[in-house]
């Protein structure tokens, strides 16, 4: 369903990504459990980040710092059941993120007692 | 017929709880941000319609919301709040010196002119403002300057958590800072200066009447006589006469003079309210009963409120920020607890009854008196 996903942006230097947001900032930004938001390739962590944060202002802060820029301690990013929240955050995503195939998951660590 | 709305901040959530002037039948609305941590609500004093929340998470940090109809919707509005310049380093629980880190917002303080004007106190203690109704905040950063170095977080961390606006002086406010003391500007905030002369710490500070470091848990004042200041401390129930200059003893005959809130009649500016606790250790009130102690005098002779509270086994807690009053003729008293009930007297105090008795545990209670 994600084949052809230059397309849908409408502009070829632009793709589509798939995003699960954690049910609080679903809340938060008033969407759905998951968003698209498109990216200028190289498809990273920052540059998805910087997609959510633009399409979504009020989510700002709530998963990297304001001014470090890193991801809040008790968030975990996933991706084609692979952790890759100690990855680089310029790292390239899997392909399958960037083919539209698997979402980019953001999730609320396991913290409960 | 005026009537009263209650902001009601909890561990998960908020609640609005709105009557008439009667305040016997209540409508509850919420929860409001179903989850989150609310610290406090806060309305305008200039439009009842505006209102401020913190909203914070561990997962997912700070967040502020406004609504502009009294609470039936909300927006999310700017939630960065920079410390000027190089913050520098506090004192950590250790000795040590620790960076400056903010955390959350645990106290927001309309104008008293400007529906748009907000205060928030936050932790890592700092005193920061908004004038474009929430989108942005500057901080206030002179505050730091009154020997911030020295200060050190409380066991609820180095939180900026009382902020009074003195309505007949407008460039003085209040500020109190657990495990810091409390403070004054004079100058609309630019410059600040310790006023915790008279404060006694023996059992927490090596030095018991240092200049900072004393854990002040609130101050209130009445409107019409700011100069008059009573002070919740660690330990101690404090008055001033002189807008924090000097501080004088008024625990009295209370049965422990340990507590968080402390709160001053709508109408009668000698009459003040406190809620003991049993000690800093044992965090419920002493006997396990839930006792409000009443002044009429200003501290000092203290009587004890216990008609529709209960007497018996109760283990709860209130919070610094869950007490208020509101200003109807008879004016109502209100207080939340740790177990998640919201009481209510709207005969300044001599009997109670529960408006909401199973919320989750209640941090903030505010009221609106509306026309």
């Amino acid at each position: 369903m994600m084949g052809t996903r230059e397309q849908e942006v409408g502009d070829s230097a632009m793709t589509l990504i798939r995003v699960v947001l954690p049910h609080h900032l679903r809340t938060l930004a008033g969407t759905g459990r998951e968003v698209q938001v498109a990216v200028q390739p190289p498809v990273t962590q920052r540059t998805v980040l910087d997609a959510i944060e633009a399409t979504y202002p009020m989510l700002r802060g709530t998963i990297r710092d304001h001014k470090t820029q890193q991801r809040r301690p008790l968030l975990r990013f996933f991706a084609c059941a692979e952790d890759l929240s100690h990855a680089p955050p310029d790292a390239l995503l899997p392909d399958d993120v960037v083919s539209g195939k698997e979402p980019f998951l953001i999730v609320g660590a396991m913290a409960g007692g | 017929m005026s009537g009263v709305r209650v902001l009601v901040g909890t561990r998960k959530g908020a609640f609005i709880l709105t009557s008439d002037g009667k305040r016997e039948k209540w409508e509850v609305s919420g929860p409001h941000f179903a989850g989150w941590e609310m610290y406090h609500l806060k309305g305008s004093p200039v439009d009842p319609n505006r209102l401020y929340a913190s909203q914070s998470s561990g997962w997912f940090g700070q967040t502020m919301q406004r609504s502009d109809d009294g609470g039936q919707t909300w927006q999310p509005v700017g939630n960065e709040f920079s410390y000027v310049g190089d913050p520098g380093t506090h004192q950590w629980y250790d000795g040590s010196q620790r960076p400056w880190e903010f955390t959350r917002v645990w106290h927001l303080e309309p104008s008293l002119t400007d529906p748009d004007t907000v205060y928030a106190g936050v932790q890592d203690a700092a005193l920061f403002r908004s004038t474009d109704a929430g989108q942005t905040w500057q901080e206030l950063p002179g505050l730091r300057e009154a020997k911030g170095h020295l200060w050190q977080p409380g066991a609820g961390g180095m939180c900026l958590h009382t902020i009074l606006l003195d309505p007949v002086t407008p460039d003085r406010i209040f500020v109190a800072i657990s495990a810091a003391g409390a403070f004054r500007t004079d100058d609309g905030g630019q410059t600040w200066r310790p006023i915790n002369h008279g404060l006694q710490s023996p059992y927490e500070l090596p030095d018991a009447d240092a200049e900072v470091g004393h854990c002040v848990h609130s101050i209130a004042f009445h409107s019409s006589r700011p100069d008059v200041l009573f002070m919740q401390k660690h330990w101690d129930v404090m008055r001033s006469d002189n807008a924090g200059d000097s501080w004088y003893e008024v625990s009295g005959n209370l049965p422990s003079d340990f507590g968080f809130p402390i709160a001053v009649h709508a109408h009668e500016p000698e009459t003040i309210y406190v809620v003991p606790i049993k000690s800093d250790s044992e965090h419920y009130p002493p006997e396990g009963k839930l006792r409000v102690y009443r002044s009429r005098s200003g501290g000092n002779e203290w009587e004890a409120l216990t008609n529709g509270l209960p007497q018996s086994n109760c283990y709860v807690n209130v919070l610094r920020d869950a007490m208020a009053v509101d200003r109807l003729d008879s004016s109502g008293i209100y207080f939340g607890t740790t177990g998640g009930q919201v009481y209510v007297s709207t005969n300044s105090g001599d009997s109670w009854t529960s408006i909401v008795h199973d919320l989750p545990a209640v941090m903030s209670v505010e009221v609106q008196t509306l026309p």
